[in-house]
């Protein structure tokens, strides 16, 4: 077990595949089409800055919104008799099972002019509302597909607060009220956190949501860079500038997000 | 309170499961209306079965998830043992480099592997996109998720079983495989299941690195961009059940093993449990 050589592949392979394509990413960042040095692209990255803008901001609300239903979801989860716990949790997995694109398609056919929802509306007399193509169907969109990922580490940091110390409190006199406010919140954190990244980041950088649900005035982050590699305005240069942009913007996220989290317990949430 | 909390699990729950019941509900549908019913059919699963580009997408993205997350269970277990060993300093560094694909956004994986596979292809000639690149894309995502699963079995393997099995006469390659993978293999499989799934619900990288190969996320994506049939509605439904049944077969055999147990050793299995 103390050999080397069972570490070369595996350093060559992050080498050829992880390392490599991101130091691509920052050459072609730095040049121009013919291969010169450059930061004209990094400089026409903030032409873009109301895309910037908005994907933060519609990412930001999705997030609070998933903290806002997920975290009583989380807690009331771990208060359910233990057999039925599993099961539950099995139940919350179901739909992240299913492709995300058909989850956001499904949205589609409820939110679009004469779908579901606006039959309804209309049945009941208030009348067609447009829904889809607006920022609220991206927010909703993001919600629904991110909101498991915010609910199961927060339940499992739940579930694992030991007896004892709510036991401990309530023998000290503590009401339900300052159990909940003295030891599991502030002993939730950790899951918040993790919870809170693994909705953030997906949804900044998300570029099937906004085309699905947002239709074309709804440009994110994501759609941006997809364009310039694969979509209408080709230019890998520039798709790369907007790409390191994003990534180091991401990074300063979390930087700050781990600042909060002192237990290190950012895998907290990962399941099976 | 309790009928309180009750009725917020159920309303979340209402939430998440209401859009898949409308797209399996409209699968039946007779005409290709997405919101009014006009009879029962099976026509779009009929349709389904029959559409080619549909059951090759299936086929590759079945062989793709198949070979990456082998690849990946062999190599993210070789790493997992090789990174134990290091020391601290190289030990933070591989970390850091193996953790960048979970903490990177999708995209920009997907847009660094495209630069890459594009760059190879344009000096070398080789590795043109296509099944070849999403298979080393794939693997290359699925090896964090591999070597996280099998690392914190192998902090509790016991190292003396090991060393046993060298003292009495083991090869070291004999005795890793006889008493060190047996020990660790629940994370093993547990990392290549989660590598085989991932892999077949990954959208976002293969869409950078097919080429012109489909896969069948790429397929429903596609199909979703054009004047949609319900036969999409047809495929989700079959996916949930397929999904479903699976789910339920892994937990039945769970309940199943657990009351074995309980059966056998009666008093200690209530505790175990």
């Amino acid at each position: 077990m103390k050999s080397k050589s069972i570490n070369i592949p595996y350093i060559l392979w992050i080498g050829i595949f992880i390392v490599v394509p991101l130091i691509l990413v920052l050459l072609f960042a730095f040049t121009d089409s013919s291969g010169n040095f450059t930061i004209e692209n990094i400089i026409n990255v903030g032409n873009y800055a109301s895309v910037f803008v908005r994907s933060i901001w519609l990412g930001l609300i999705a997030t609070v919104i998933c903290v806002i239903l997920g975290y009583p979801m989380a807690y009331a989860l771990s208060k359910i008799a233990p057999n039925m716990q599993e099961f539950m949790i099995v139940l919350l997995m179901l739909p992240m099972w299913m492709n995300f694109l058909l989850r956001t398609y499904a949205w589609m056919t409820i939110l679009e002019n004469n779908g579901l929802l606006n039959r309804l509306l209309m049945f009941i007399g208030i009348g067609q509302v447009n829904l889809i193509n607006t920022s609220g169907a991206v927010v909703l969109g993001m919600v629904y597909n991110f909101l498991p990922y915010m609910i199961l580490p927060i339940y499992t940091i739940i579930s694992r607060i030991d007896n004892r110390i709510i036991e401990a409190a309530q023998d000290l006199g503590a009401s339900r009220r300052k159990v909940f406010s003295k030891i599991i919140l502030p002993l939730s954190i950790p899951g918040v956190i993790s919870g809170i990244t693994m909705v953030f980041v997906p949804a900044v950088s998300t570029f099937i949501i906004s085309k699905m649900l947002g239709g074309g005035a709804n440009i994110l982050i994501g759609d941006l860079i997809e364009m310039q590699f694969l979509g209408s305005s080709y230019n890998p240069n520039l798709g790369s500038a907007i790409s390191l942009v994003l990534m180091i913007l991401i990074m300063i996220c979390m930087g700050i997000m781990n600042q909060f989290d002192h237990e290190d317990n950012s895998m907290g949430g990962m399941i099976i | 309170m309790k009928a309180l909390s009750k009725i917020y699990i159920f309303i979340i729950f209402f939430f998440l499961y209401v859009p898949i019941a409308v797209l399996v509900f409209f699968s039946f549908n007779n005409s290709k209306s997405r919101s009014v019913w006009s009879g029962f059919t099976l026509k779009w699963y009929y349709r389904l079965f029959q559409n080619q580009q549909i059951l090759s997408a299936l086929s590759n993205t079945i062989i793709i998830a198949i070979v990456s997350s082998l690849l990946a269970t062999i190599i993210g277990t070789m790493a997992a043992v090789g990174i134990m060993n290091m020391n601290k300093l190289v030990k933070k560094t591989v970390m850091n480099i193996t953790n960048l694909p979970m903490v990177n956004p999708e995209i920009v994986t997907g847009v660094s592997l495209m630069l890459l596979f594009v760059f190879i292809y344009n000096k070398f000639g080789i590795l043109k996109p296509g099944m070849a690149t999403l298979i080393l894309a794939h693997t290359t995502f699925c090896l964090p998720y591999v070597i996280l699963s099998v690392m914190p079995k192998l902090r509790l393997m016991d190292v003396s079983l090991y060393e046993a099995a060298q003292d009495l006469g083991c090869a070291p390659a004999v005795a890793f495989g006889k008493a060190v993978i047996p020990q660790v293999m629940p994370g093993i499989l547990s990392g290549m299941m989660m590598a085989f799934t991932l892999s077949i619900d990954d959208f976002v990288i293969s869409y950078f690195t097919s080429g012109n190969t489909q896969t069948l996320p790429i397929v429903i994506y596609s199909m979703t961009r054009k004047i949609v049939s319900p036969e999409i509605n047809a495929l989700s439904t079959m996916l949930f059940v397929v999904v479903l049944s699976l789910l339920l077969i892994v937990n039945f055999k769970q309940i199943k093993e657990i009351s074995k147990r309980k059966a056998t050793t009666p008093t200690k299995g209530v505790n175990a449990n």
